[in-house]
């Protein structure tokens, strides 16, 4: 055992030289999935490619969506890419996902959502039939979400270019309140609401590639956010006090974990979270167990997390749980001034965990 | 490492020469083969890692060792409640969220 | 969920926090084995709801912080070949080789594939005849069962175009080597729940008596961890030093019979490297003989292989649990998630990691939220 000690010594010594450590930091030369994940990865691409070219303070924001002033009228603007796999599953695809998503980033700046825009590129190979589906799906979920599609383009590229098919929405949108909705505006105090059951949309699509069946119907929860956000502020106006209302995001791909790091950081506040506060619909659970995931990181596409006054929030939670996709909307924390940036939770069992983001895709695991 | 979680097995079947089971885990259901454990019945638990189940749960096992964990501290609790700085006794629901910088 | 939720129950775990406190007078450093548990006390923040006095430092059970450079590196030769599709638990894809992890070679075109099962390697050959299909069989005990029945029905079932690189480490070994080193400060343990589940405790007998430490086989969830300290504890305070059951209703001492027949057919135990800590004599699992032809290392003749570990990583001492993520100087400044320096920082399972994700990489007493006293 000489020869481990040695060992020991030896990295000791050489853990004390550290000042001289001519260690390459590892990183990525090429894309990798994990700049897709939502995580570190993906915030280190946008800061060093992206914003580094696109500097202006809208961009800077790094809302969902950019609020724009154009003459007297405050109009917002989105986009986003949808590359879902498989492209049908319980409860959406990748048709209903790319409209609503996008209805959900302009409802999310307080926007009432007027139109859309889409641009499909197309493999070649993709039953036309499977096309057909996608589009009647989009279409019904634009009646639904009372947007209109004006405009698209539409390309092919090779077999083996492209998944089945990829859909970019943009959409437009009209903010006639006086909202002041930014990532940066949460202060101590303030409480987190949550709107629902986390995790549905990212299970749904994994149980799909690792068999997992369920007990009833999971599916994903893939909904167009709007009408619940105009109650909401409604709520707000009535109260008066629509600065109450700080913040809205729907926290999509890297979850609610993802979402609440990026508020904080942005409003440089601490957060506190509630583990025993948090819904998670039993199959979700049981399939993060089985596969080691945490709901916390899984993507949702039906749910919302806002920011609000503490003296709004109860009021608010009332007013959210009357509508069919808020019925189970909660406080599930608060906003405090300590150890900004950084969200903290109490655990079921009465420890503390800190709730970071992952810097890549979250990966089912054995250990 | 090794994470492995209890289920109830539901179903038993041969496949690809394996003894298989479907095994339901709150509100899913996964595949786990049984070769470890061939004596299990449809109703048991198994611990079942990287879809394998590794032991079956000793339920009654179960039962009486958490029964004695439930009764943990009552007994000292006959001797003298503890009572901390706070005025506070020692049974407690919850370990409070105290703020740091605010903490005593 | 059954047999899940009971024991992650918050007053079962105040009061087993409770009767610590009550039962302890003496400061005691205690190590529980497995990375599985380490990942459940900081996740659920278990060490703040312990005494001051108890001081838990993470133990070597973590099969990816393990897995020595030099087989990470033979995985990544053997997954840039073109016609290999490679399958790996989740866990092993970030682990930094000498050059890149499994995600810049998939990104170079490499075919990775995350596998959840051994099994499903299985499915994957049957399915791609004209691929080789090799399989990362890394994993201490628990997982050698699982591992060791995909080469199994690889031979009966005929499945040629599969095979494994098999880098199985056992649990005793480590702990002897941590106990044997003169710089040992650890004096109880929590063993290892699941990987008892499949051996039994037998072997830890001799351990627990020639070191006379107490080591009490433990599960994972809160209250296991919380019941495993409490039982480790009184025995330190008694004196004693024996191997008692926590997760009795998981495993029994002799194990899983049936699934320790499958793994001695199938694998030997040999000599290992361990990362960070070197060569522990037969501290490990190889393919016997019979499997010879199942062997990735052989099939792709990588075994001439050799690469030296970074020296500035402590993950060495991590391991054997003589430091703590925080006593690294390039913990959470030049070694993070993103940028890992060494094993126990990649693996979401390494104590770095789990300690980084939860935050402790900022100052620990600014999480110190509720007082464990």
């Amino acid at each position: 055992m000489a020869e481990l000690d040695e060992k020991a010594e030896g990295l000791a010594i050489a853990a004390e030289g550290f000042g001289q450590c001519p260690l390459p930091i590892f990183e990525h030369p090429q894309i990798v999935m994990g700049h897709g994940s939502g995580g570190k990865l993906s915030a280190e691409l946008i800061e060093k490619v992206f914003l580094n070219s696109f500097r202006n303070p809208t961009l800077e924001r790094m809302d969902d969506q950019a609020v724009l002033q154009i003459g007297g009228t405050r109009l917002a603007f989105t986009t986003d890419g949808f590359v879902v796999t498989p492209i049908f599953f319980p409860g959406g695809d990748i048709g209903s996902l790319a409209v609503n998503g996008t209805v959900n980033d302009l409802a999310m700046g307080g926007a009432k959502p007027l139109y859309l825009a889409a641009a499909f590129i197309l493999e070649e190979g993709l039953p036309a039939d499977e096309l057909k589906r996608v589009v009647e799906s989009m279409r019904l979920a634009a009646d639904a979400a009372g947007v209109q599609l004006v405009t698209g383009d539409t390309k092919v590229v090779n077999r083996g270019k492209g998944d089945k098919v990829f859909i970019t929405t943009t959409g437009i949108g009209i903010v006639d309140r006086a909202t002041n909705l930014s990532a940066d505006r949460a202060r101590p105090g303030d409480k987190i609401i949550l709107s629902g059951y986390i995790g549905d949309h990212g299970i749904t699509i994994l149980s799909q590639r690792e068999n997992l069946e369920f007990e009833g119907e999971l599916q994903s929860d893939c909904a167009p956010l709007h009408g619940l956000v105009s109650e909401m502020l409604d709520e707000a106006e009535d109260a008066n006090d629509l600065g109450g209302v700080r913040c809205m995001r729907d926290p999509t791909r890297g979850g609610v974990a993802t979402t609440l790091n990026e508020i904080a950081g942005k409003s440089r506040v601490g957060m506190l979270l509630r583990e025993d506060t948090i819904p998670v619909r039993d199959s979700v659970r049981g399939a993060c167990e089985v596969l080691g995931l945490d709901p916390l990181y899984v993507a949702n596409e039906g749910k919302l997390l806002a920011v609000v006054s503490k003296e709004l929030a109860e009021g608010m939670v009332a007013r959210m749980r009357r509508h069919p996709l808020g019925l189970e909307s909660r406080i599930i924390g608060e906003v405090v001034e300590t150890h900004p940036g950084m969200v903290l939770m109490q655990t079921t069992v009465g420890g503390t965990r800190v709730v970071d983001v992952l810097f890549g895709e979250q990966l089912p695991r054995i250990c | 490492m090794c994470l492995a979680i209890p289920g109830k097995v539901i179903s038993v079947y041969e496949q690809a020469g394996m003894r298989m089971a479907k095994v339901q885990f709150g509100g899913v259901m996964r595949e786990a083969c049984l070769e470890y454990v061939p004596e299990t019945q449809p109703g048991q638990y198994v611990l079942v890692h990287v879809g394998f189940a590794i032991s079956t749960i000793d339920e009654d096992e179960a039962q009486r060792t958490y029964e004695a964990l439930a009764e943990l501290g009552e007994l000292s609790e006959l001797d003298a409640p503890e009572v901390d700085e706070n005025g506070e006794t020692a049974m407690r629901l919850m370990t409070p969220m105290v703020i740091p910088g605010r903490e005593g | 969920m059954k047999y899940l939720d009971e024991y992650r129950d918050g007053t079962i775990a105040a009061k087993l926090a409770d009767e610590i406190k009550r039962v302890q007078t003496k400061p005691w450093v205690i190590m529980e084995v497995c990375g599985g548990q380490t990942h459940s006390i900081v996740k659920n923040g278990i060490d703040y709801l312990l005494p001051a006095g108890v001081e838990l430092v993470h133990g070597p059970g973590c099969p990816v912080c393990v897995t020595p450079l030099e087989m990470i590196d033979k995985a990544h030769a053997i997954a840039r070949r073109s016609h290999v599709i490679f399958c790996s638990f989740g866990d092993m894809l970030r682990v930094p080789g000498s050059h890149g992890d499994l995600f810049s070679i998939q990104s170079l075109g490499g075919d990775v594939r995350v596998v959840y099962s051994p099994l499903d390697c299985l499915k994957i050959a049957k399915a791609n005849p004209d691929r080789q299909v090799v399989f990362f069989a890394i994993g201490f005990e628990t997982t050698a069962p699982a591992n060791a029945m995909l080469a199994w029905r690889a031979k009966v079932d005929g499945v040629e175009n599969i095979s494994l690189l098999v880098s199985h480490v056992l649990v005793p070994p480590a702990m002897e080597a941590i106990l044997s080193s003169p710089r040992n400060r650890v004096q109880g343990f929590l063993g290892p729940g699941h990987v008892c589940a499949v051996v039994g405790y037998r072997e830890y007998e001799p351990l627990s008596a020639r070191f006379k430490v107490p080591i009490v086989i433990s599960g994972f969830e809160p209250v296991d961890i919380l019941e495993g300290v409490l039982m480790v504890i009184r025995q330190l305070e008694e004196g004693r030093g024996e191997v008692e059951n926590q997760y009795s209703r998981v495993l029994t001492r002799a194990g899983n019979e049936a699934a320790q027949a499958l793994v001695m057919k199938v694998f030997e135990v040999g000599d290992r490297k361990w990362r960070g800590v070197g060569l522990i004599p037969q501290s490990g699992y190889h393919l016997r003989a019979e499997f010879a032809a199942f062997d990735a290392e052989r099939r792709f003749d990588v075994e001439a292989i050799q690469t030296e570990e970074p020296a500035i990583c402590i993950a060495g001492e991590i391991l054997q649990g003589i430091k703590k993520p925080h006593d690294c100087p390039a913990f959470g400044t030049a070694c993070d998630p993103q940028h890992p320096l060494g094993a126990t920082m990649v693996s979401a399972e390494g104590a770095c990691a789990a300690y980084y994700a939860y935050g402790r990489h900022l100052k620990p007493e600014l999480v110190h939220i509720g007082e464990g006293a």
